[in-house]
């Protein structure tokens, strides 16, 4: 707790604590911790000066927030327009059935969360997916199916 | 660096830098756009550096990471100046032969050649390749050259001449007429005329102004914002200074999706430079002017690229927009005057005042000036970033550019307008592309993607695509979109599904022009677009689902098996042992069958099958 808090602090001190900086302080708080924890909402919220309510609404408009923790390994299937003609929701489908997520889900011990990205701008190499940052280009299915059992040996 | 205190110091600076790289006997570009950096261009710039350090030989030649050359299907690619020999998909353990044969020597090495895929003939230099060689760049021409991390490289192009050029002698009021009369439109999506935006925002009441770049670009598939801002930041800076001076404006704000880390950085560091070479920051070139720049991310929502929205969201408040019955010129952020242009439209801005507004004009058509890039991808063979002159024929942009479909599969229709726009079918392929006969047609422009289709796309698929896309992307501050939107998804949904009724086609006609009519937002406004694009031009596979319950491109799930053909089958059991559902019996050596209730349709049969003895029906 105390530790998050100093954190949190030192994120809003890069910042500034004005209401403007609101957003890029919570991108960070999100990126640092891999989720918004509960208390550092109410603590953005005490130092810009506004109610919880404010800091809570914003953190549920925008997709990239999470408010609960969320896994060691993302998984991101791009379901951008190039993706999705090229196949992409049968990579989803093999996800999901394999480890039993939807998007936006975590496993029970923290290892995987698999979401969906709405466009990542490889298109040429699409479908792609993307694994904590590592582009795997020109998926198919049985690609997937591999790569899914990859990263379940990984994160075990 | 010492700041820049007058236009002489600008070109004496020019000078130097041109001096300073004489002795470089050759270039070596390597692309490091999004999609060569996600196969490793990174790795081939190391490596470039360290066989020519090894040999001794780093001071004589320079490796150069560029923006996005747009060619983004031959990735990774090198191209070695001065001859522009242009290798394609490299890797790197190639790198050590090309220092070897291309660079310290003048060979070509054959096997990293492009491959004309209709003539089967090899193409030794960049500008012979069709794909380069039928386009019309202008505003992306520098970007695959560009010293991404150097503003020298940028200044050595004759960079930041056009800001010297308005500040030693424009006014504001000359430099607004230039646009004007260039015809600029926004390339962001609405296609408004930018010189008459920037007009009303000088002109409206406040002592502060603001300039802002959109680069939310949040249309899938369109990628052309995030390669123009990281691979040629300083030239969107450029345009964007130029504009506050004709404005009034002393700060400005470049709103980038978070997605885009790159881009954030790149633009970060190219206003750092700016600032520092007396660019950016008080007194510019030693004038009067003077300007502040930052960068904001924006957090993935959709909506948050539309003016009223964006802005909300610097404030630090949800990005929901308001109606626009006050404009944002004259109440933009903060209440004050703002001045909102996408990344594309600044670009362009630089050429303008270089090269006069009646030489833009005299590109492109009668109401849609200079050109427009677009972004290729989907089911084409060359994808990529295409620049070309309004009114471009599609045909011309799909083939001749574009390289045709791939697979020899025919060409069905081509998406553009992202999801606020439609489909154009294959009987229009001749339609020459600009703002009004997008428009004609029942799509837009949009920020220019263009997402081909082929006859394995199916249309409501592709509805149900955009539908899902914008039930999640509403912001939901009106009804018609919130709820209105969801009804046609769960139509559509339901027509994919084999459960649609008779009569579920004209509601959710009945929806799209409601929709339409009573929205917010442009989101809401132009949600009903895919739909009724595709029921315009492609009625007859929505009747299929609805009332044969099929679909005729065999993607809907429900609506399609999975079949063995018992001619082709030879039973060595590979499917079988593959189906994570088990759904595939049979014994060895004969023939298999898939028990449909079991098949989930993944189609890791289909892709394992030596034989191509597994079909949908
Ligand atoms: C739902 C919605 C999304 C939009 N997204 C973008 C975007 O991602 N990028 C962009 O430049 N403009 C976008 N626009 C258009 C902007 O509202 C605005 O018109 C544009 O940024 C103005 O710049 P321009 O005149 O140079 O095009 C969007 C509009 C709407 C209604």
């Amino acid at each position: 707790m105390e530790n998050i808090l100093q954190d949190v602090d030192a994120i809003i001190d890069r910042w500034g604590a004005k209401p403007e900086s609101l957003l890029q302080i919570m991108l960070d708080v999100n990126h640092h911790f891999n989720y918004l924890p509960r208390e550092s909402i109410v603590r953005i919220a005490q130092c810009l000066g506004m109610p919880v309510s404010h800091v809570y609404s914003v953190a549920t408009f925008f997709k990239v927030f999470s408010l609960t923790p969320r896994g060691r390994t993302i998984v991101h299937v791009c379901t951008g327009t190039a993706c999705h003609v090229r196949g992409a929701p049968k990579l989803l489908d093999r996800v999901r059935q394999d480890l039993g997520l939807d998007p936006g889900q975590t496993t029970e011990d923290l290892a995987i969360t698999l979401e969906t990205v709405n466009c990542v701008g490889a298109c040429a190499s699409a479908p792609v997916v993307v694994v904590n940052g590592e582009t795997h280009s020109e998926m198919t299915p049985n690609k997937m199916a591999a790569l899914v059992k990859e990263i379940e040996k990984q994160s075990a | 660096m010492e700041r820049l205190k007058s236009i002489q110091d600008l070109d004496a600076l020019r000078q130097q830098i041109i001096e300073r790289r004489r002795h470089i006997r050759k270039r070596i570009r390597v692309c490091n756009g999004t999609g060569c950096h996600s196969q490793g261009a990174e790795r081939l710039v190391d490596a470039f550096n360290r066989v020519l350090e090894e040999r001794g030989v780093a001071r004589d030649f320079l490796v150069v990471p560029t923006g996005c050359n747009g060619f983004c299907a031959a990735g990774p690619i090198v191209v070695i100046e001065p001859e522009e020999i242009f290798y394609q998909r490299v890797k790197a353990d190639q790198v050590e032969a090309i220092v070897e044969r291309s660079v310290l020597a003048d060979e070509v090495i054959e096997e990293l050649l492009y491959v004309d895929p209709t003539t089967g003939e090899k193409i030794v230099h960049e500008y012979e390749i069709p794909f380069f060689a039928k386009q019309e760049r202008m505003v992306f021409k520098d970007t695959g050259s560009n010293f991404v991390r150097d503003i020298g490289d940028y200044i050595s192009r004759g960079g930041y001449s056009a800001l010297a050029k308005v500040l030693s002698g424009m006014s504001p009021e000359e430099v607004i007429e230039e646009v004007k009369m260039a015809g600029l439109r926004g390339r962001g999506g609405g296609g408004f005329p930018a010189g008459v935006k920037w007009e009303s925002c000088r002109r409206a009441h406040g002592d502060i102004k603001y300039v802002m770049c959109n680069a939310d670009e949040g249309d899938p598939g369109a990628y052309m914002d995030r390669s123009l801002l990281e691979g040629n930041p300083h030239q969107v800076l450029e345009g964007m200074i130029i504009g506050a001076y004709a404005i009034g404006a002393r700060e400005g704000y470049i709103y980038v999706r978070f997605e885009y880390p790159m881009a954030v950085k790149n633009a970060l560091w190219a206003i750092e430079q700016a600032k520092q070479y007396g660019l950016l920051g008080d007194n510019i070139l030693g004038t009067s002017f003077s300007l502040d720049m930052h960068v904001n991310r924006g957090a993935g929502a959709f909506i948050c690229g539309e003016s009223t929205a964006l802005m909300a969201s610097l404030e630090g408040k949800v990005g929901e927009p308001r109606g626009k019955h006050i404009h944002t010129v004259e109440k933009g952020l903060w209440n004050r005057p703002s001045n909102l242009n996408n990344v594309e439209t600044w670009a362009n801005v630089p050429l303008i005042i270089n090269n006069g507004g009646a030489w833009y004009a005299s590109i492109g058509t009668e109401r849609s000036k200079g050109t427009k890039i677009f972004s290729l991808v989907g089911k084409i063979n060359n994808t990529g970033l295409v620049e070309v002159a309004m009114g471009t024929p599609l045909k011309r942009i799909i083939y001749d550019i574009g390289g045709g479909i791939p697979g020899g599969r025919r060409f069905k229709a081509v998406q553009t307008g992202g999801p606020s726009g439609g489909c154009v079918p294959d009987r229009m392929i001749d339609l020459p592309v600009d703002f009004e006969k997008l428009k004609e047609a029942g799509s837009m422009m949009g920020s220019g993607g263009m997402i081909v289709m082929d006859e394995e796309t199916c249309m409501v698929d592709v509805a149900r695509y955009f539908l899902n896309f914008l039930v999640e992307e509403s912001c939901g501050k009106c009804i018609p979109c919130r709820v209105g939107v969801k009804r046609m998804h769960e139509l559509v949904v339901g027509m994919c599904e084999g459960r649609a009724q008779p009569g579920d086609i004209e509601k959710l006609e009945e929806l799209c022009y409601t929709i339409r009519e009573t929205a917010l937002c442009g989101l809401g406004k132009s949600a009903p677009n895919p739909v009724l694009s595709t029921l315009k031009y492609f009625r007859d596979e929505y009747e299929a689902h609805v009332h044969e319950k099929r679909c005729p491109a065999k993607i809907c799930k429900p609506l399609i098996r999975y079949v063995i053909d018992t001619d082709k089958c030879t039973g060595c059991g590979l499917c079988r042992r593959r189906c994570p559902e088990n759904a595939i019996i049979g014994a060895k050596k004969e023939c298999h069958c898939i028990d449909e209730e079991v098949c989930v349709r993944c189609g890791i049969c289909i892709e394992t099958c030596k034989f191509k003895a597994i079909y949908i029906e």
